[in-house]
């Protein structure tokens, strides 16, 4: 051991008169730092309440606006999934749940999760508050859009909410909105609800470009000195990554929302066949369903990495905190995200094995499916190798991390079951499915955003969260996601279907009716425990303990701010001078257990750290 | 672009990789704005990848017969009927514009204000011309040979659906174009590019590079068309 970090001096030693010698400098300076490319940036510095703190461009506030805009519309999806958990366990108990809204509520809770909720979380909450304060930033790099991106989102998500109100109601075609179904008259909201929706969709694609690029040009030309892309936190990474993605494959999305309204509108047949409806035939002919099927999951799966690649980034982030180590295989982390990105492009048709397709072409896309479980669980194998011999800090974060890599792991091993195409035909449509997704990209990124608010809360307010309360939360979430989602593979192999309103006296009732009361229950407490939360974050706002800078101990930049919460500007009069990576936690030598990123290698001669 | 000296960077291979393992910027001296057009414009030739893919799918699967497009896109000239005589000169107009935004994009440079306007302004009028011509085009289509999007008299239903929605799209774009055109004319015209007076909207300042940045946005509307004009009216 001691050995290999000898070795490791020597080369360092090497490198640094190297570089030196390129610097031109006579002495060895080990303090070089390139200096600055760009001139400092121009900021627009609001004076009035309206422009401070709504249409405001500081990237903070921004990242404040989407996080609260989409919480208040995941609380929607937590309240739809109650109503249709009601239905499920007790079937046919409360009249107002009757087949068509059961079926409208499923539609939304899965478009407001996945979209409304994950996507604008994490690359429009988070992605806005972190990237210009890790990079070393002070704003994003074209701050006006960056602000139209948001109130593009929030009237994306006013169409949305506006469709529960029109005649009609929303639609109720599933969130793939799969045609011709999606626009028929027998469809629940197939008038003007299918129409909001894919307005709203349109809408958010266009602001989310707006923020994307924002974030994609930040990370690449906004970093301050000495931020090279290998010294970036892996949360900048994900993010990074996440946006590309979206970037890429919303296109598919605003594509096909636009050719089924006008399928709808002008009755033009894109996706519509012939169809005979009560012995005539419509006005529609020739068109592909399959089509839409193939830009939606174009799409549909990159969106799955879109939310699970931040999470992975952030989640990495928050093990090396608090655990007190580095992370394991930085680098490694890093391809793995950027591998997972590129092969989620080659993957979408897994999703359709059932929708007819040639053997040959789902061979394929099995084996590119399967083969991204590659890089994954290298990341999951990193992630335990680095709370390996940690000095392992049991707080909520951390709970809600270990949390992540539980519910991700099991949702990643029944994603093999499925990514098989033998395997899947008989578990496609059922509840074994929902298990799946649910866990890998519901239960799993949301354990991620509790840590994540966990930790950067005391950032964003200067207080911390409650304690006693997270943890309450944690368990009850946790324990109780595990009831919800558990039984349903069982409820799947068994064969219930998804999307079903009702039972009826099918062969399943026997086994399943008191599973899924108890599913139900499980799921009305930890729809309850997230108002613990709610209290937590509304009450610690106030009360909470102060946290003063730098509260975890972080490595990382944003924690570095002058002032605790950062203002506006995020770094007074000078720009941080970064010399290492973000990891440099427990290093022998050193006099504390961390070095943070502004910390000059002169400051820390006897520490034996790793040249990043 | 204040300590960087772009001469003095190493080109190639090597130079690339150095430029990736650097801090501070990837693209060395690009400016923000124009890394953020590139990758725009990368997220919507993905827009319209999806739209003519779309198009040739359906294109290939239909049953019915595809209208032949030499007779449809004919106009009669001298009671002869030339086919793609109108699509010939708009190609020629818009293409030629895109001459005439790299012109702007020279003068730009060089600060020659009143040169680059002029050539910005023709720039304008030359989309202008293209937005006009399209709907002349459409107008024809509609109104004289019955072409609507959900059905035609000359084959199948999808003729119309695709041609109106992906050329409507793409003369979208170059009206957005058009407009910005004008707009940054008059900037130019003013000298907002040279005293560095304040954007309206962004209140920030500007230079130059702005007129880069518009003409990559109508370069790629051009070759976008060039995609356009191969899949429907050779095709």
């Amino acid at each position: 051991m001691s050995d290999e970090l000898n070795i490791n001096k020597k080369r360092n030693d090497q490198i640094k008169t190297k570089s030196s010698a390129t610097s031109g400098r006579g002495e060895t300076d080990i303090d070089y730092v390139r200096p600055a490319e760009l001139p400092e940036q121009d900021l627009y510095h609001g004076h009035s309440f309206i422009t401070k703190w709504i249409f405001c461009q500081d990237a903070k506030v921004i990242g404040v606006q989407y996080t609260l805009t989409a919480v208040f519309t995941g609380v929607v999806g937590l309240i739809l999934s109650w109503m249709m958990r009601m239905q499920l366990g007790y079937p046919d108990l409360f009249p107002f749940l009757t087949a068509e809204t059961y079926y409208q509520m499923v539609t939304m809770h899965g478009m407001i999760m996945v979209v409304y909720l994950l996507t604008a979380l994490f690359l429009g909450g988070f992605g806005n508050y972190l990237i210009p304060l890790m990079v070393g930033a002070r704003d994003m790099v074209f701050p006006y859009v960056n602000m139209i991106s948001f109130w593009m989102f929030f009237v994306a998500v006013v169409v949305l909410m506006a469709s529960f109100f029109v005649p009609g109601g929303p639609t109720g075609s599933g969130w793939t909105l799969y045609p011709p179904q999606a626009i028929l008259e027998g469809t629940p909201g197939s008038g003007y609800g299918i129409l909001l929706m894919l307005i709203s969709l349109s809408l958010f694609v266009i602001g989310f470009t707006m923020g994307g690029l924002n974030y994609v040009i930040t990370i690449l030309q906004a970093r301050t000195r000495g931020m090279s892309l290998m010294r970036m936190p892996l949360t900048i990474w994900g993010i990074f990554t996440a946006t590309v993605l979206a970037l890429l494959a919303f296109p598919a999305l605003l594509v096909s929302s636009i050719m089924m309204t006008l399928d709808k509108v002008l009755e033009t047949s894109f996706f519509m066949p012939t169809i005979i409806k009560a012995g005539e035939a419509l006005s529609y002919d020739g068109g592909s369903p399959i089509l839409f099927q193939h830009l939606f999951w174009f799409f549909g799966h990159p969106e799955v990495y879109i939310v699970a690649l931040p999470a992975f980034g952030i989640v990495s982030d928050l093990i090396s905190v608090h655990s007190r180590k580095n992370i394991f295989g930085y680098r490694m982390m890093v391809w793995a995200i950027v591998g997972i990105g590129a092969l989620s492009f080659f993957v979408w048709a897994h999703h359709m094995y059932v929708s007819g397709m040639s053997p040959w072409f789902g061979f394929f896309f099995a084996t590119t499916t399967l083969i991204i479980a590659v890089p994954t669980a290298l990341k999951v194998y990193n992630w335990i190798l680095t709370l390996w011999r940690g000095n392992i800090r049991i707080n909520t974060v951390m709970l809600f991390c270990l949390g992540f890599i539980v519910t991700f792991v099991n949702g990643g091993i029944t994603g093999i079951f499925l990514g098989n195409v033998a395997v899947d035909v008989p578990l496609s449509d059922t509840y074994f499915v929902i298990a799946h997704f649910h866990m890998v990209m519901g239960i799993a990124p949301l354990m991620v955003i509790f840590g994540a608010i966990y930790h950067w809360f005391p950032l964003v307010t200067g207080r911390f969260l409650d304690e006693k309360l997270g943890k309450w939360h944690f368990w009850i979430t946790f324990l109780g996601a595990y009831s919800i989602y558990f039984p349903m593979h069982y409820l799947g192999f068994i064969g219930v279907p998804r999307r079903y309103f009702e039972m009826y006296d099918s062969p399943y009732m026997t086994s399943a009716v008191g599973m899924n009361e108890f599913i139900s229950l499980a799921a009305f407490i930890v729809g309850a425990a997230q108002f613990i939360f709610f209290y937590n974050l509304v009450k610690s706002l106030r009360l909470g303990k102060p946290a003063g800078k730098n509260p975890w101990k972080a490595n990382s930049l944003e924690w570095l701010t002058p002032d605790v919460p950062p203002t506006h500007g995020n770094w007074g009069e000078k720009l941080p001078v970064v010399h290492r990576w973000a990891y440099d936690y427990g290093v022998p030598g050193a006099k504390e257990d961390y070095i943070p990123q502004t910390t000059a290698p002169s400051e820390v001669k006897d520490a034996e750290v790793e040249k990043t | 672009m204040s300590d960087l000296n772009l001469d003095k960077l190493p080109g190639g291979f090597k130079g690339m990789s150095e430029d990736i393992g650097s801090d501070q910027t990837t693209f060395k001296g690009v400016n923000w704005g124009k890394a953020m057009m590139w990758i725009f414009l990368l997220s919507d030739t993905f827009v319209f990848s999806c739209f003519l893919v779309a198009y040739m799918k359906v294109r290939a699967s239909v049953v019915e017969p595809w209208p032949y497009p030499s007779e449809v896109f004919a106009l009669e000239m001298f009671g002869v009927p030339v086919p793609l005589l109108l699509i010939a000169i708009m190609t020629f107009v818009l293409i030629t514009s895109s001459g005439t935004m790299a012109l702007a994009v020279k003068y730009g440079y060089e600060k020659n204000r009143k040169m680059c306007g002029w050539f910005v302004l023709l720039t304008a009028i030359g989309g202008l011309t293209f937005v006009g011509m399209q709907a002349f085009e459409w107008s024809k289509l509609i109104f004289h040979d019955g072409v609507r999007p959900w059905g035609n008299p000359f084959g199948a239903e999808q003729f119309g659906a695709f041609f109106f929605m992906i050329t409507g799209f793409h003369g979208t774009h170059v009206s957005i174009g058009v407009i910005f055109l004008f707009i940054f004319a008059r900037k130019v015209f003013r000298g907002d590019f040279d005293t560095g007076r304040r954007g309206y909207f962004t209140t920030m300042k500007s230079d130059y590079v702005a007129i880069e940045i518009l003409g990559l946005y109508w370069h790629f509307v051009d070759l976008v068309w060039v995609f356009i004009f191969a899949f429907f009216y050779l095709w």
